[in-house]
Protein backbone atom coordinates (compact mmCIF):
# COMPACT_ATOMS: atom_id res chain seq x y z
CA UNK A 1 0.00 0.00 0.00
CA UNK A 2 1.11 3.55 0.31
CA UNK A 3 3.52 3.18 2.47
CA UNK A 4 1.56 5.01 5.68
CA UNK A 5 3.71 5.06 9.00
CA UNK A 6 1.86 3.55 11.54
CA UNK A 7 3.19 0.06 12.82
CA UNK A 8 1.64 -3.46 11.99
CA UNK A 9 -0.77 -4.57 13.85
CA UNK A 10 -0.34 -8.21 15.02
CA UNK A 11 -3.43 -8.98 12.62
CA UNK A 12 -2.62 -8.39 9.66
CA UNK A 13 -5.73 -8.91 8.05
CA UNK A 14 -6.67 -5.75 5.95
CA UNK A 15 -10.08 -4.47 7.07
CA UNK A 16 -11.00 -3.81 3.26
CA UNK A 17 -9.28 -5.21 0.27
CA UNK A 18 -10.38 -3.83 -3.31
CA UNK A 19 -8.73 -6.02 -6.58
CA UNK A 20 -9.30 -4.60 -10.02
CA UNK A 21 -12.69 -3.62 -9.04
CA UNK A 22 -14.84 -2.82 -11.97
CA UNK A 23 -18.15 -1.18 -12.38
CA UNK A 24 -20.28 0.00 -14.93
CA UNK A 25 -24.24 1.53 -15.39
CA UNK A 26 -25.13 0.40 -18.67
CA UNK A 27 -22.36 1.98 -21.11
CA UNK A 28 -20.75 4.32 -18.10
CA UNK A 29 -17.89 2.45 -16.58
CA UNK A 30 -18.08 4.37 -12.83
CA UNK A 31 -15.07 2.20 -11.55
CA UNK A 32 -12.29 1.07 -13.72
CA UNK A 33 -9.46 -0.98 -12.25
CA UNK A 34 -9.55 -0.20 -8.53
CA UNK A 35 -7.19 -1.29 -5.93
CA UNK A 36 -6.88 -0.36 -2.57
CA UNK A 37 -6.38 -2.23 1.02
CA UNK A 38 -7.15 -0.15 4.09
CA UNK A 39 -5.33 -1.11 7.43
CA UNK A 40 -7.47 -1.74 10.92
CA UNK A 41 -7.54 1.88 12.09
CA UNK A 42 -6.62 3.92 8.92
CA UNK A 43 -8.36 6.69 7.87
CA UNK A 44 -8.70 6.67 4.41
CA UNK A 45 -10.05 10.18 2.62
CA UNK A 46 -11.17 10.05 -1.12
CA UNK A 47 -11.43 13.30 -3.06
CA UNK A 48 -12.14 14.11 -6.71
CA UNK A 49 -14.46 15.84 -8.89
CA UNK A 50 -18.31 15.03 -9.18
CA UNK A 51 -18.89 11.64 -11.38
CA UNK A 52 -15.34 10.09 -10.66
CA UNK A 53 -16.45 7.12 -8.83
CA UNK A 54 -16.22 7.73 -5.64
CA UNK A 55 -19.08 7.50 -4.21
CA UNK A 56 -19.72 4.23 -6.31
CA UNK A 57 -16.65 3.04 -4.80
CA UNK A 58 -17.52 3.50 -0.88
CA UNK A 59 -20.96 2.40 -2.24
CA UNK A 60 -19.58 -0.87 -3.38
CA UNK A 61 -17.97 -1.68 -0.12
CA UNK A 62 -21.50 -2.80 1.46
CA UNK A 63 -22.64 -3.71 -1.64
CA UNK A 64 -25.44 -0.71 -1.87
CA UNK A 65 -23.89 -1.42 -5.42
CA UNK A 66 -22.90 -4.59 -6.93
CA UNK A 67 -19.53 -4.23 -8.54
CA UNK A 68 -19.07 -5.91 -11.82
CA UNK A 69 -15.46 -7.15 -11.35
CA UNK A 70 -13.03 -8.24 -9.22
CA UNK A 71 -12.89 -8.64 -5.67
CA UNK A 72 -14.04 -6.79 -2.45
CA UNK A 73 -13.04 -8.33 0.86
CA UNK A 74 -13.82 -7.04 3.92
CA UNK A 75 -12.79 -8.60 7.13
CA UNK A 76 -11.02 -11.30 5.40
CA UNK A 77 -14.78 -11.99 3.91
CA UNK A 78 -14.89 -11.74 0.30
CA UNK A 79 -18.02 -10.24 -1.03
CA UNK A 80 -20.45 -12.28 -3.34
CA UNK A 81 -23.71 -13.47 -4.47
CA UNK A 82 -23.70 -15.40 -1.60
CA UNK A 83 -26.33 -14.00 1.30
CA UNK A 84 -24.47 -14.76 3.84
CA UNK A 85 -21.64 -12.77 3.44
CA UNK A 86 -23.51 -10.01 2.60
CA UNK A 87 -25.21 -9.91 5.69
CA UNK A 88 -21.82 -10.51 7.57
CA UNK A 89 -20.41 -7.35 5.66
CA UNK A 90 -23.18 -5.30 5.98
CA UNK A 91 -23.43 -5.63 10.14
CA UNK A 92 -19.89 -5.21 10.20
CA UNK A 93 -19.91 -1.80 7.89
CA UNK A 94 -21.61 1.33 8.94
CA UNK A 95 -22.62 3.73 6.76
CA UNK A 96 -23.51 7.69 7.13
CA UNK A 97 -25.12 9.16 4.17
CA UNK A 98 -25.12 12.41 2.26
CA UNK A 99 -28.68 12.97 3.32
CA UNK A 100 -28.74 11.32 6.69
CA UNK A 101 -31.34 9.13 5.96
CA UNK A 102 -32.55 8.91 9.18
CA UNK A 103 -36.14 6.50 9.50
CA UNK A 104 -38.70 9.54 9.78
CA UNK A 105 -41.46 8.04 11.34
CA UNK A 106 -38.89 6.67 14.54
CA UNK A 107 -37.82 8.48 17.33
CA UNK A 108 -34.25 9.43 17.28
CA UNK A 109 -33.77 6.55 19.81
CA UNK A 110 -35.89 4.17 17.64
CA UNK A 111 -33.88 5.02 14.94
CA UNK A 112 -30.63 3.61 16.69
CA UNK A 113 -32.20 0.81 18.66
CA UNK A 114 -33.85 -0.99 15.54
CA UNK A 115 -30.62 -2.39 13.83
CA UNK A 116 -29.20 -3.67 17.35
CA UNK A 117 -32.50 -5.50 18.37
CA UNK A 118 -33.67 -6.82 14.91
CA UNK A 119 -30.13 -7.80 13.45
CA UNK A 120 -27.85 -8.35 16.40
CA UNK A 121 -31.10 -9.42 18.59
CA UNK A 122 -30.43 -7.32 21.50
CA UNK A 123 -33.06 -6.67 23.88
CA UNK A 124 -34.71 -3.08 23.66
CA UNK A 125 -33.23 -2.17 27.30
CA UNK A 126 -29.69 -3.41 25.91
CA UNK A 127 -30.02 -1.96 22.87
CA UNK A 128 -31.58 1.85 24.40
CA UNK A 129 -28.78 1.50 26.91
CA UNK A 130 -26.21 1.52 24.07
CA UNK A 131 -27.88 4.28 21.80
CA UNK A 132 -28.27 6.51 24.96
CA UNK A 133 -24.37 6.23 25.36
CA UNK A 134 -23.74 7.22 21.68
CA UNK A 135 -25.74 9.78 21.70
CA UNK A 136 -24.17 11.56 24.54
CA UNK A 137 -20.45 10.68 22.32
CA UNK A 138 -22.28 12.28 19.66
CA UNK A 139 -23.05 15.41 22.01
CA UNK A 140 -27.44 14.91 21.69
CA UNK A 141 -28.12 12.75 24.26
CA UNK A 142 -31.25 15.74 24.99
CA UNK A 143 -32.90 14.64 21.67
CA UNK A 144 -33.28 10.98 22.30
CA UNK A 145 -37.21 11.63 22.60
CA UNK A 146 -37.51 13.69 19.49
CA UNK A 147 -38.05 12.74 15.61
CA UNK A 148 -35.52 13.64 12.90
CA UNK A 149 -37.29 16.49 11.74
CA UNK A 150 -37.51 18.28 14.39
CA UNK A 151 -33.28 18.19 14.76
CA UNK A 152 -31.25 20.46 12.82
CA UNK A 153 -28.91 19.10 9.92
CA UNK A 154 -26.21 18.67 11.99
CA UNK A 155 -27.67 17.24 14.70
CA UNK A 156 -29.65 14.51 12.12
CA UNK A 157 -26.13 13.77 10.93
CA UNK A 158 -25.09 13.08 14.17
CA UNK A 159 -28.10 10.91 15.08
CA UNK A 160 -26.87 8.94 11.51
CA UNK A 161 -23.97 8.49 12.96
CA UNK A 162 -24.49 7.11 16.05
CA UNK A 163 -26.99 5.01 14.32
CA UNK A 164 -24.28 3.57 12.54
CA UNK A 165 -22.08 3.11 15.34
CA UNK A 166 -24.68 1.49 17.32
CA UNK A 167 -23.88 -1.79 15.34
CA UNK A 168 -20.29 -1.47 16.29
CA UNK A 169 -18.80 -1.89 13.10
CA UNK A 170 -15.09 -2.39 12.56
CA UNK A 171 -15.32 -0.06 9.45
CA UNK A 172 -17.55 2.96 8.91
CA UNK A 173 -18.09 4.76 5.51
CA UNK A 174 -18.40 8.46 4.94
CA UNK A 175 -20.35 9.34 1.72
CA UNK A 176 -19.89 12.99 1.61
CA UNK A 177 -21.12 13.92 5.27
CA UNK A 178 -21.09 17.16 5.07
CA UNK A 179 -21.99 17.95 1.73
CA UNK A 180 -25.95 18.98 2.56
CA UNK A 181 -25.05 20.81 5.73
CA UNK A 182 -25.50 24.49 6.08
CA UNK A 183 -21.43 25.74 6.59
CA UNK A 184 -22.47 26.36 10.38
CA UNK A 185 -23.27 22.69 10.93
CA UNK A 186 -20.11 21.70 9.13
CA UNK A 187 -18.19 21.58 11.85
CA UNK A 188 -19.93 19.72 14.82
CA UNK A 189 -20.02 16.77 12.23
CA UNK A 190 -16.60 17.14 11.55
CA UNK A 191 -15.35 17.43 15.48
CA UNK A 192 -17.44 14.53 16.20
CA UNK A 193 -15.74 12.32 13.16
CA UNK A 194 -11.97 13.49 14.74
CA UNK A 195 -12.78 12.16 17.68
CA UNK A 196 -14.15 8.81 16.30
CA UNK A 197 -10.60 8.99 13.90
CA UNK A 198 -9.06 9.86 16.99
CA UNK A 199 -10.65 6.62 18.93
CA UNK A 200 -9.14 4.03 16.38
CA UNK A 201 -12.02 3.62 13.79
CA UNK A 202 -11.04 3.01 10.65
CA UNK A 203 -12.88 5.16 8.51
CA UNK A 204 -13.00 5.86 4.33
CA UNK A 205 -14.80 8.75 3.95
CA UNK A 206 -15.49 10.61 0.40
CA UNK A 207 -15.27 14.26 1.56
CA UNK A 208 -14.11 17.54 0.41
CA UNK A 209 -13.17 19.21 3.42
CA UNK A 210 -9.52 19.33 3.00
CA UNK A 211 -8.53 20.79 6.35
CA UNK A 212 -10.49 17.86 7.79
CA UNK A 213 -8.51 15.32 5.71
CA UNK A 214 -5.16 17.28 6.00
CA UNK A 215 -5.96 16.47 10.02
CA UNK A 216 -7.01 13.06 10.37
CA UNK A 217 -6.21 11.05 6.98
CA UNK A 218 -3.77 8.62 7.17
CA UNK A 219 -4.07 8.11 3.16
CA UNK A 220 -5.49 10.27 0.65
CA UNK A 221 -6.60 8.88 -2.42
CA UNK A 222 -7.53 11.38 -5.92
CA UNK A 223 -10.12 9.77 -8.06
CA UNK A 224 -10.98 11.55 -11.69
CA UNK A 225 -12.63 9.67 -14.45
CA UNK A 226 -13.73 5.99 -12.77
CA UNK A 227 -10.14 5.59 -11.72
CA UNK A 228 -7.66 6.08 -8.57
CA UNK A 229 -5.25 8.68 -9.76
CA UNK A 230 -2.97 9.36 -6.80
CA UNK A 231 -3.14 7.38 -3.48
CA UNK A 232 -0.59 8.70 -1.07
CA UNK A 233 0.61 8.97 2.69
CA UNK A 234 -1.64 12.36 3.48
CA UNK A 235 1.59 14.56 3.88
CA UNK A 236 3.34 13.56 1.21
CA UNK A 237 -0.26 14.26 -1.15
CA UNK A 238 -0.80 17.93 -0.05
CA UNK A 239 3.29 18.79 -0.06
CA UNK A 240 3.96 17.39 -3.20
CA UNK A 241 0.80 15.58 -5.07
CA UNK A 242 2.51 14.29 -8.57
CA UNK A 243 -0.26 13.88 -10.63
CA UNK A 244 -0.71 17.35 -12.63
CA UNK A 245 -4.41 16.36 -12.38
CA UNK A 246 -4.56 15.96 -8.69
CA UNK A 247 -2.48 19.07 -8.49
CA UNK A 248 -5.06 21.03 -10.25
CA UNK A 249 -8.01 19.56 -8.32
CA UNK A 250 -6.09 20.73 -5.06
CA UNK A 251 -5.45 24.27 -6.30
CA UNK A 252 -9.07 24.41 -7.36
CA UNK A 253 -10.16 23.64 -3.79
CA UNK A 254 -7.66 24.87 -1.81
CA UNK A 255 -7.60 28.38 -3.48
CA UNK A 256 -10.59 29.86 -1.24
CA UNK B 1 -80.46 32.55 1.26
CA UNK B 2 -77.25 31.72 2.75
CA UNK B 3 -74.38 30.70 1.10
CA UNK B 4 -74.22 27.42 2.99
CA UNK B 5 -77.40 26.21 2.30
CA UNK B 6 -76.27 26.87 -1.33
CA UNK B 7 -75.19 23.06 -1.87
CA UNK B 8 -78.57 22.40 -1.20
CA UNK B 9 -80.52 24.42 -4.01
CA UNK B 10 -80.07 21.66 -6.70
CA UNK B 11 -81.92 19.03 -4.74
CA UNK B 12 -84.73 21.95 -3.91
CA UNK B 13 -84.84 22.37 -7.61
CA UNK B 14 -85.60 18.76 -7.79
CA UNK B 15 -88.16 18.13 -5.77
CA UNK B 16 -89.49 21.52 -7.27
CA UNK B 17 -89.84 19.82 -10.21
CA UNK B 18 -91.30 16.46 -9.45
CA UNK B 19 -93.69 18.75 -7.84
CA UNK B 20 -94.59 20.46 -10.23
CA UNK B 21 -94.19 18.30 -12.90
CA UNK B 22 -97.05 17.32 -15.32
CA UNK B 23 -96.57 13.31 -15.02
CA UNK B 24 -99.80 11.90 -13.25
CA UNK B 25 -97.98 10.21 -10.84
CA UNK B 26 -98.69 9.68 -7.74
CA UNK B 27 -96.24 9.61 -4.76
CA UNK B 28 -96.98 6.59 -2.36
CA UNK B 29 -94.35 6.98 0.20
CA UNK B 30 -96.52 5.24 2.87
CA UNK B 31 -94.76 1.83 1.86
CA UNK B 32 -91.57 2.75 3.35
CA UNK B 33 -92.72 5.32 6.02
CA UNK B 34 -92.47 4.66 9.79
CA UNK B 35 -95.66 6.29 10.52
CA UNK B 36 -97.65 3.17 8.52
CA UNK B 37 -97.18 -0.68 10.23
CA UNK B 38 -96.59 -1.79 6.63
CA UNK B 39 -94.49 1.08 5.68
CA UNK B 40 -92.84 0.36 9.38
CA UNK B 41 -92.52 -3.61 8.37
CA UNK B 42 -90.49 -2.93 5.20
CA UNK B 43 -88.57 -0.04 6.28
CA UNK B 44 -87.01 -2.61 8.87
CA UNK B 45 -86.55 -5.58 6.03
CA UNK B 46 -84.51 -3.04 3.80
CA UNK B 47 -82.52 -1.71 6.69
CA UNK B 48 -81.38 -5.30 8.06
CA UNK B 49 -79.80 -5.28 4.62
CA UNK B 50 -77.06 -3.11 6.26
CA UNK B 51 -75.11 -6.08 7.69
CA UNK B 52 -74.66 -7.95 5.10
CA UNK B 53 -73.58 -4.93 2.76
CA UNK B 54 -71.03 -4.09 5.72
CA UNK B 55 -70.08 -7.68 6.58
CA UNK B 56 -69.08 -8.83 2.86
CA UNK B 57 -67.47 -5.01 1.68
CA UNK B 58 -65.12 -5.39 5.20
CA UNK B 59 -64.21 -8.87 4.33
CA UNK B 60 -63.54 -8.03 1.05
CA UNK B 61 -61.52 -4.87 1.14
CA UNK B 62 -59.44 -7.08 3.83
CA UNK B 63 -58.64 -9.64 1.77
CA UNK B 64 -58.28 -7.33 -1.71
CA UNK B 65 -55.66 -5.27 1.07
CA UNK B 66 -53.91 -8.23 1.48
CA UNK B 67 -53.86 -9.57 -1.59
CA UNK B 68 -52.56 -6.55 -3.48
CA UNK B 69 -49.97 -6.20 -0.80
CA UNK B 70 -48.90 -9.78 -2.00
CA UNK B 71 -48.73 -8.68 -5.69
CA UNK B 72 -47.72 -5.52 -5.52
CA UNK B 73 -44.59 -6.27 -4.01
CA UNK B 74 -42.77 -8.43 -6.24
CA UNK B 75 -43.69 -5.20 -8.74
CA UNK B 76 -40.48 -3.56 -7.08
CA UNK B 77 -38.24 -6.72 -6.94
CA UNK B 78 -35.34 -6.61 -9.15
CA UNK B 79 -35.83 -9.53 -10.49
CA UNK B 80 -37.64 -9.67 -13.95
CA UNK B 81 -39.89 -12.58 -13.67
CA UNK B 82 -41.60 -11.92 -10.31
CA UNK B 83 -42.51 -8.06 -11.51
CA UNK B 84 -43.93 -9.71 -15.03
CA UNK B 85 -45.99 -11.79 -12.69
CA UNK B 86 -47.01 -9.23 -10.43
CA UNK B 87 -48.30 -7.18 -13.90
CA UNK B 88 -50.18 -10.20 -15.16
CA UNK B 89 -51.95 -10.45 -12.53
CA UNK B 90 -53.00 -7.06 -12.01
CA UNK B 91 -53.84 -6.73 -15.87
CA UNK B 92 -55.96 -9.24 -15.76
CA UNK B 93 -58.03 -9.12 -12.62
CA UNK B 94 -58.37 -5.39 -13.70
CA UNK B 95 -59.77 -6.04 -16.48
CA UNK B 96 -62.58 -8.55 -15.48
CA UNK B 97 -65.86 -6.54 -14.86
CA UNK B 98 -67.04 -7.04 -11.30
CA UNK B 99 -70.40 -8.61 -12.10
CA UNK B 100 -69.08 -10.82 -14.65
CA UNK B 101 -66.17 -12.16 -12.02
CA UNK B 102 -69.02 -12.71 -9.55
CA UNK B 103 -71.48 -14.62 -11.65
CA UNK B 104 -68.58 -16.78 -13.30
CA UNK B 105 -67.32 -17.19 -9.21
CA UNK B 106 -70.31 -18.21 -8.14
CA UNK B 107 -72.04 -20.02 -11.09
CA UNK B 108 -68.12 -21.77 -13.02
CA UNK B 109 -66.34 -22.42 -10.01
CA UNK B 110 -68.54 -24.74 -8.31
CA UNK B 111 -68.51 -26.81 -11.65
CA UNK B 112 -64.62 -26.76 -12.13
CA UNK B 113 -64.02 -27.84 -8.32
CA UNK B 114 -67.14 -29.38 -7.40
CA UNK B 115 -67.57 -26.95 -4.43
CA UNK B 116 -70.24 -25.62 -3.66
CA UNK B 117 -69.58 -21.86 -2.37
CA UNK B 118 -72.04 -19.81 -0.61
CA UNK B 119 -73.24 -16.67 -1.80
CA UNK B 120 -71.34 -14.82 0.47
CA UNK B 121 -68.67 -16.84 0.31
CA UNK B 122 -68.41 -16.22 -4.03
CA UNK B 123 -69.02 -13.08 -3.49
CA UNK B 124 -66.11 -12.47 -1.08
CA UNK B 125 -64.13 -13.84 -3.62
CA UNK B 126 -64.73 -11.71 -6.60
CA UNK B 127 -65.14 -8.82 -5.08
CA UNK B 128 -61.58 -9.26 -3.56
CA UNK B 129 -59.94 -11.01 -6.70
CA UNK B 130 -60.99 -7.46 -8.92
CA UNK B 131 -60.42 -4.63 -6.18
CA UNK B 132 -57.23 -6.56 -5.40
CA UNK B 133 -56.02 -5.46 -8.87
CA UNK B 134 -56.33 -1.40 -7.94
CA UNK B 135 -55.13 -2.57 -4.61
CA UNK B 136 -51.96 -3.49 -5.44
CA UNK B 137 -51.38 -0.32 -7.88
CA UNK B 138 -52.44 1.60 -5.17
CA UNK B 139 -49.64 -0.13 -2.95
CA UNK B 140 -47.02 0.09 -5.90
CA UNK B 141 -47.43 3.94 -5.57
CA UNK B 142 -46.46 3.88 -2.17
CA UNK B 143 -43.49 1.81 -1.86
CA UNK B 144 -42.22 3.91 -5.22
CA UNK B 145 -43.08 6.96 -3.39
CA UNK B 146 -40.46 6.16 -0.46
CA UNK B 147 -36.83 7.94 -0.81
CA UNK B 148 -34.42 5.32 -1.84
CA UNK B 149 -32.50 6.87 0.57
CA UNK B 150 -34.52 4.91 3.35
CA UNK B 151 -33.70 1.15 1.73
CA UNK B 152 -30.39 2.06 1.48
CA UNK B 153 -30.41 3.17 5.14
CA UNK B 154 -32.08 -0.25 6.41
CA UNK B 155 -29.64 -2.11 3.73
CA UNK B 156 -26.42 -0.61 5.48
CA UNK B 157 -27.63 -1.52 8.67
CA UNK B 158 -27.91 -5.04 7.66
CA UNK B 159 -31.90 -5.22 8.30
CA UNK B 160 -33.06 -8.60 6.10
CA UNK B 161 -36.06 -7.84 3.50
CA UNK B 162 -38.83 -8.64 5.93
CA UNK B 163 -37.99 -6.11 8.97
CA UNK B 164 -36.92 -3.88 5.98
CA UNK B 165 -40.31 -3.51 4.76
CA UNK B 166 -42.17 -3.86 8.53
CA UNK B 167 -40.26 -1.07 10.32
CA UNK B 168 -38.97 0.96 7.76
CA UNK B 169 -40.82 1.24 4.29
CA UNK B 170 -44.71 -0.10 5.03
CA UNK B 171 -44.80 2.32 7.71
CA UNK B 172 -44.19 4.91 5.66
CA UNK B 173 -46.22 3.99 2.50
CA UNK B 174 -49.29 2.73 4.57
CA UNK B 175 -49.60 6.89 5.53
CA UNK B 176 -49.55 7.73 2.14
CA UNK B 177 -52.36 5.29 0.85
CA UNK B 178 -54.52 5.44 2.89
CA UNK B 179 -56.85 8.19 1.13
CA UNK B 180 -56.82 6.48 -1.96
CA UNK B 181 -57.07 3.37 0.11
CA UNK B 182 -60.39 4.64 1.83
CA UNK B 183 -61.74 4.99 -2.08
CA UNK B 184 -61.13 1.78 -2.42
CA UNK B 185 -63.79 0.78 0.59
CA UNK B 186 -66.23 3.44 -0.23
CA UNK B 187 -66.39 1.47 -3.97
CA UNK B 188 -66.42 -1.99 -2.42
CA UNK B 189 -69.41 -0.81 -0.05
CA UNK B 190 -71.00 -0.11 -3.60
CA UNK B 191 -70.13 -2.55 -5.72
CA UNK B 192 -71.22 -5.08 -2.75
CA UNK B 193 -74.89 -4.25 -4.47
CA UNK B 194 -73.88 -6.11 -7.96
CA UNK B 195 -74.35 -9.35 -5.13
CA UNK B 196 -77.87 -8.81 -5.51
CA UNK B 197 -77.52 -10.54 -8.83
CA UNK B 198 -76.68 -14.18 -7.23
CA UNK B 199 -78.96 -13.52 -4.02
CA UNK B 200 -77.24 -12.35 -1.81
CA UNK B 201 -79.68 -10.72 0.61
CA UNK B 202 -78.09 -7.55 0.99
CA UNK B 203 -79.56 -3.62 0.71
CA UNK B 204 -80.14 -3.99 -3.12
CA UNK B 205 -81.55 -7.35 -2.73
CA UNK B 206 -84.25 -6.41 -0.77
CA UNK B 207 -85.20 -3.52 -2.26
CA UNK B 208 -85.44 -5.33 -5.37
CA UNK B 209 -87.55 -8.12 -3.83
CA UNK B 210 -89.48 -5.28 -2.16
CA UNK B 211 -90.44 -3.82 -5.22
CA UNK B 212 -91.77 -7.00 -6.64
CA UNK B 213 -94.04 -7.05 -4.10
CA UNK B 214 -94.67 -3.30 -3.66
CA UNK B 215 -94.78 -2.28 -7.07
CA UNK B 216 -93.13 1.05 -6.03
CA UNK B 217 -89.98 1.29 -7.48
CA UNK B 218 -89.41 4.84 -7.34
CA UNK B 219 -89.66 5.16 -3.40
CA UNK B 220 -88.33 2.16 -2.57
CA UNK B 221 -84.83 2.62 -4.66
CA UNK B 222 -84.81 6.49 -3.52
CA UNK B 223 -84.97 5.08 -0.28
CA UNK B 224 -82.17 2.84 -1.22
CA UNK B 225 -79.98 5.74 -2.66
CA UNK B 226 -80.56 7.19 0.49
CA UNK B 227 -79.28 4.16 2.45
CA UNK B 228 -76.24 3.78 0.76
CA UNK B 229 -75.30 7.93 1.27
CA UNK B 230 -75.55 7.88 4.90
CA UNK B 231 -73.78 4.72 5.31
CA UNK B 232 -71.13 5.85 2.55
CA UNK B 233 -70.97 8.79 4.70
CA UNK B 234 -70.11 7.37 7.62
CA UNK B 235 -67.39 5.63 6.43
CA UNK B 236 -66.15 8.62 4.25
CA UNK B 237 -65.78 9.89 8.20
CA UNK B 238 -64.26 7.10 9.33
CA UNK B 239 -61.62 6.82 6.99
CA UNK B 240 -60.68 10.67 7.69
CA UNK B 241 -61.14 10.40 10.94
CA UNK B 242 -58.12 7.39 10.50
CA UNK B 243 -56.06 9.51 8.47
CA UNK B 244 -56.37 12.56 11.10
CA UNK B 245 -55.21 9.97 13.79
CA UNK B 246 -52.03 9.07 11.61
CA UNK B 247 -51.09 12.43 10.73
CA UNK B 248 -51.45 13.28 14.69
CA UNK B 249 -48.98 10.77 15.31
CA UNK B 250 -47.41 10.69 11.93
CA UNK B 251 -44.24 10.51 14.01
CA UNK B 252 -44.17 7.99 16.61
CA UNK B 253 -46.57 5.33 16.07
CA UNK B 254 -43.78 3.30 14.82
CA UNK B 255 -42.83 0.62 17.48
CA UNK B 256 -40.25 -2.17 16.93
Amino acid sequence: MSGAALPARQDETPAVRLVSVEKTFGDYTALKDINLEVRRGEKVIICGPSGSGKSTLIRCINRLEKHDAGQIIVDGVEMNDDTRNLATIRSEVGMVFQHFNLFPHMSVLDNLALAPMRVRGLSRAEAEKTALALLERVRIPEQARKYPAQLSGGQQQRVAIARALCMKPHVLLFDEPTSALDPEMISEVLDVMEELARDGMTMICVTHEMGFARKVADTMVFMDQSRIVEMAPTEAFFDGAQSPRTQLFLDQILSH
Amino acid sequence: MPPRLKPLLPLLALLFLAGCSDSSYTWGWHVVSPFDSRGMNNLQFLMNGVYSTISVALVSITLSVMLGLIFALPALSSNRWLAIISRIYVELFRSVPMLVMILWVYYGVPLLTGLQLSVFFAGVIALALCDSAFEAEIFRAGLQSIDAGQREAADALGLNYVDKLRFIILPQAVRRVLPPLGNQFVYMLKASSLLSVIGYSELTRRANELVVVEYRPLEIYSLLMLEYLVLILLASWGVRALERRFARSDRGTARI
